[in-house]
């Protein structure tokens, strides 16, 4: 007897449980409808450094630590190399966490460059972590990151 | 598309580090945005890259995305080999392009 009541009660249990998830994906589904935004930044970071890990380290991006207005938050990348034919920096991606599209720049340098330094201006969402890739020509891959409070959104309306 | 602006040092030695500054007015139109008459969504229409050469050898190219502010701004550097033509080509989504060129003189 005990045992089918006990029965009964889990499955009550799991019954409202599974209601109440369904209906907070309901209420969810609408605002999260943005196909775009179903890839990670990490997903796309994977697929940009295919396959490596990047360590801390070497790449410094410079951002605003409140940006009043997300529409046009100034930024700069640089990154420490020497710039030679033999050892110098590829590419730079640099991604939003959490805006609905979080790439934002996929800069390609050259030892003509001189320096690994890219300066421009990102729309940011909300308040969040801001981070920047770095491939090396040996192969290698630097991250840095930075967290920004933004005040006004600057994506959509 | 619109007008493009250009900045590079008037002078410079060979051997340099000088920044180059470049902006073009665009709406960069992210395509997450509702018309908010009709509600119906704008469609995404940005520039999506920039590639800068110099005297035909490619010094610097990216992709931008959505999340790039309008009128879009990059800054880069480069270092001066000598005198010569730096061009500019700006991509738009569905393949316009527009261009510009900028001399540099080394001394």
């Amino acid at each position: 007897m005990s045992d089918k009541i006990q029965i009964e009660v889990v499955n009550r249990r799991t019954f409202i449980l599974g209601a109440s998830a369904v209906a907070a994906l309901a209420t969810l589904a609408p605002i999260g409808s943005t196909p775009a935004s179903a890839k990670a930044w990490e997903d796309f970071m994977k697929e940009a450094i295919k396959g490596a890990t990047p360590t801390e380290g070497k790449v410094k991006i410079d951002l605003p630590e409140i940006a009043e207005n997300g529409n046009t938050v100034p930024y700069k990348v640089n990154v420490e190399s020497p710039m030679s034919d033999a050892d110098h920096v590829t590419n730079v991606h640099v991604y939003a966490t959490g805006n609905p599209g979080p790439q934002i720049i996929s800069a390609k340098f050259t030892p003509m460059s001189g320096k690994a330094y890219v300066k421009s201006r990102m729309r940011l969402a909300k308040t969040q972590e801001v981070v920047a890739v770095a491939q090396m020509s040996n192969g290698k891959v630097y991250m840095g990151k930075t967290t920004v409070k933004v005040t006004i959104g600057g994506c959509g309306g | 598309m619109a007008k493009p602006r250009i900045k590079v040092p008037k002078k410079a030695k060979v051997g340099d580090i000088v920044e180059i500054k470049s902006m073009i007015s665009h709406k960069m139109e992210t395509g997450l945005r509702k018309n908010k008459k009709t509600g119906e969504m704008i469609p995404r229409k940005i520039i999506n890259n920039l590639a800068v050469t110099f005297a035909g050898k490619e010094v610097f190219s990216t992709i931008l995305y959505p999340s790039v502010s309008a009128n879009p701004y990059v800054a880069f550097n480069f270092k001066v080999p000598g005198s010569g033509d730096m061009v500019f080509t700006w991509t738009e989504d569905g393949g316009k392009t527009t261009t510009a060129k900028k001399t540099i003189t080394a001394a």
